[in-house]
């Protein structure tokens, strides 16, 4: 039954994934093993995105019926959930961008493998990187950008992490349309991700992960 | 007798010889002898490399966005709400740089008009960005719904004035009051009534008002054009197009929007995008029959690896496209899509197009790779990082045309320019990239 709707879910199949979760509960079946199901669903669908078997519209459609799936299971939820997570991220669009396609494709590639993400969205200035960094004191913060002020806004970044005296507490990836690893020497990040699945290997890699 | 044939019996080269001639023997007013052999000697050089042939050198589209305004001491807000500020800094652009073409300021729009008409889908500098940003920046949203695309399939003109400009323009939101204006009972006092209303009045009154501002600014982008052509430098920016999933994706339904659609109603989506294939066409014809330049400029979003898949390109994206890229071939123009992203994983099936009819401009490319797979059929371009250019040193932008020009551009059908364009940065890396070609690139 539980490998059903994992399986189901990473199918794709919206019809199929609701009935079953209703069918689940209605059955007084513990909403938490509901919830680690549709868990082990997104993960294949991470891995299918990574393995170009999945693409974009996949991932947003995977993204949909999951908020639906929580939405039913919600009122049934008597405890908070906890799940251990590997570790917390900061990410978000740096200053001046308001592009977000490539910042979600992240945020849900990393959530799917099991990290905490904060995405703080687009056009993030630095002070809110930065404090987001000392509340949460995540050991990874991710920047984002699409076009070339970017370039820019992510020495800016970095340069207030630094700053900040925190530099030495966080691992910095950037990523995104127009970068490469001429500017993660120019803003001085640690790391640059050509894509989803290169953010996910950096930070599996910086939280001792495999 | 008039032998001459009708333009609709013509082959597509033919109509394209016709408006190459066109193009080459603009009725302009060149500065001397000399600028008017260049302008010449340059719409050649481009031509030759379309038609996959070798020119005299590598032609050149210098990676310039809007680094004009920047160089001239000033920034895009400024020159957005200065006409003189831009028509100065554009023609200090043009007196300082050596080129094959000038791109003019045309997408460099008037900050007030977009005030006046409230324009919802872009922020710009000191309009939801900070005031040093050198770009313009989408505002996607769902601004048309999932089940609203039968307004669109049925009458796509009803459906741009009463649907879509009341929600992306404030200033024409009461057109949403508007009836039906094809009114086929033929009774006007139905229709004219609805002008009474002050709002729809009011809405009418703040176009106009626009229209005459965005005529103060147009007199500045024509004075720059005319000035580069009087100089010698043709345009390549001739009309503008691009692909109806963009079209949808971007300015309707959003990304996400879209994608879901792909799942739920693809008929529907389907039916959409075919309808907007000849509106598409006819646009970017008569935009080339204005300015002269048959090259149509369509820059790309939605279709690139990592976003979708083959599979997905092939039944969502290409099919539409395609019939947009022959359609403008078949009216003698010149289609360069600006493919953003990766589209290597594309290749094999965007070289189904007749032999040297378009040009792709590539931004994330493995170019030997381009070469190897479009090099019979289209002319490539690109593909110098923006982030070299943006950060690097002249001596490393140069070195890298050298070897761009080394893997593009044996036997011709290559155009040299940037990944995408630069807004500030070292004036000398764009120079560096002209050099290049003039050392590198001279065909023997």
């Amino acid at each position: 039954m539980s490998r059903d709707l994992v399986n189901l879910l990473a199918d794709l199949k919206d019809k199929e994934v609701l009935e079953l979760v209703k069918q689940r509960l209605d059955a007084n079946e513990d909403p938490l093993e509901i919830l680690e199901d549709s868990r082990k669903g997104m993960e294949v669908v991470g891995k299918r995105f990574a393995d170009d078997e999945y693409f974009l519209p996949e991932l947003v459609f995977s993204g949909e019926l999951l908020k639906q799936v929580n939405e039913m299971v919600k009122p049934h939820l008597k405890q908070a959930v906890e799940t251990k997570k590997l570790g917390k991220v900061v990410l978000g669009t740096v200053s001046g961008d308001i592009h977000d396609i490539g910042l979600n494709i992240v945020d849900f590639m990393l959530d799917v493998n099991g990290f905490e993400v904060y995405n703080l969205g687009v056009d993030v200035p630095v002070e809110a990187f930065v404090n987001k960094v000392k509340d949460t004191g995540a050991p990874i913060l991710g920047l984002s950008g699409f076009l070339t002020p970017a370039f820019d806004a992510m020495k800016q970044t970095v340069e207030a992490i630094e700053a900040a005296g925190i530099r030495d507490n966080v691992k910095i990836m950037i990523g995104g349309g127009q970068l490469d690893e001429g500017i993660k020497k120019y803003a001085k990040a640690d790391a640059y991700g050509k894509n989803a699945m290169a953010a996910v290997a950096l930070a599996k890699g910086w939280v001792g992960a495999k | 007798m008039n032998t001459e044939k009708k333009w609709s019996d013509l082959s597509w080269e033919e109509k394209r010889e016709k408006r190459f001639n066109q193009w080459l023997n603009l009725p302009v007013k060149f500065s001397s002898t000399e600028t008017e052999k260049l302008y010449k000697e340059r719409v050649t050089r481009f031509i030759k490399a379309i038609k996959l042939e070798e020119p005299d050198r590598v032609p050149v589209i210098l990676p310039a966005g809007n680094i004009p305004a920047y160089l001239a001491g000033v920034n895009l807000k400024t020159v957005m709400y200065d006409y003189d500020e831009l028509r100065r800094a554009w023609l200090k652009f043009l007196d300082e740089f050596e080129m094959d073409t000038f791109i003019g300021p045309g997408l460099v729009f008037p900050g007030r008009v977009l005030e006046a008409i409230d324009y919802k889908l872009e922020k710009w500098p000191g309009h939801g960005l900070a005031d040093d940003i050198e770009t313009y920046q989408f505002i996607e949203d769902e601004y048309v719904k999932a089940d609203e695309y039968d307004k669109l399939i049925k009458d796509p003109s009803d459906f741009w004035l009463r649907t879509f400009l009341p929600r992306t323009l404030g200033a024409c939101k009461a057109f949403e009051k508007l009836p039906q204006l094809t009114a086929f009972i033929g009774i006007p006092v139905f229709y004219v009534a609805y002008f009474a209303d002050p709002e729809i009045q009011a809405a009418y009154k703040t176009l106009m008002d626009a229209g005459t501002e965005t005529m103060k600014w147009m007199e500045a982008v024509n004075d720059v054009s005319q000035k580069s052509l009087e100089a010698g430098l043709p345009s390549f920016w001739g009309s503008m197009s691009g692909a109806p999933f963009d079209m949808i994706g971007d300015m309707l339904r959003g990304t996400r929007g879209i994608m879901m659609d792909m799942f739920h109603q693809p008929d529907k989506l389907h039916e959409a995008m075919e309808r907007l294939v000849p509106i598409a066409i006819d646009e970017a014809v008569a935009g080339s029959n204005a300015s002269g330049c048959p090259i149509v400029v369509m820059p790309l979003h939605k279709g690139t690896g990592g976003f979708m898949s083959n599979k997905q390109f092939e039944t969502f994206y290409w099919p539409t496209f395609k019939k947009i890229l022959l359609g403008l071939i078949n009216e003698g123009l010149v289609p360069m899509p600006f493919a953003e992203g990766n589209y290597e994983p594309r290749l094999e099936i965007i070289k189904d197009m007749p032999r040297g009819s378009m040009i792709w401009w590539f931004e994330h490319m493995d170019m030997a790779k381009a070469k190897e797979v479009l090099g019979n059929t289209a002319c490539i371009a690109g593909n110098v990082p923006v982030t070299l250019l943006c950060t690097g040193t002249p001596r490393d932008v140069k070195e890298y045309c050298r070897r761009l020009i080394k893997v593009c551009a044996p036997g011709g059908g290559y155009i040299l320019t940037g990944s995408a364009t630069m807004d500030r940065g070292n004036p000398d890396n764009l120079r560096a990239v002209m050099e290049a070609a003039k050392e590198y690139g001279v065909y023997k």
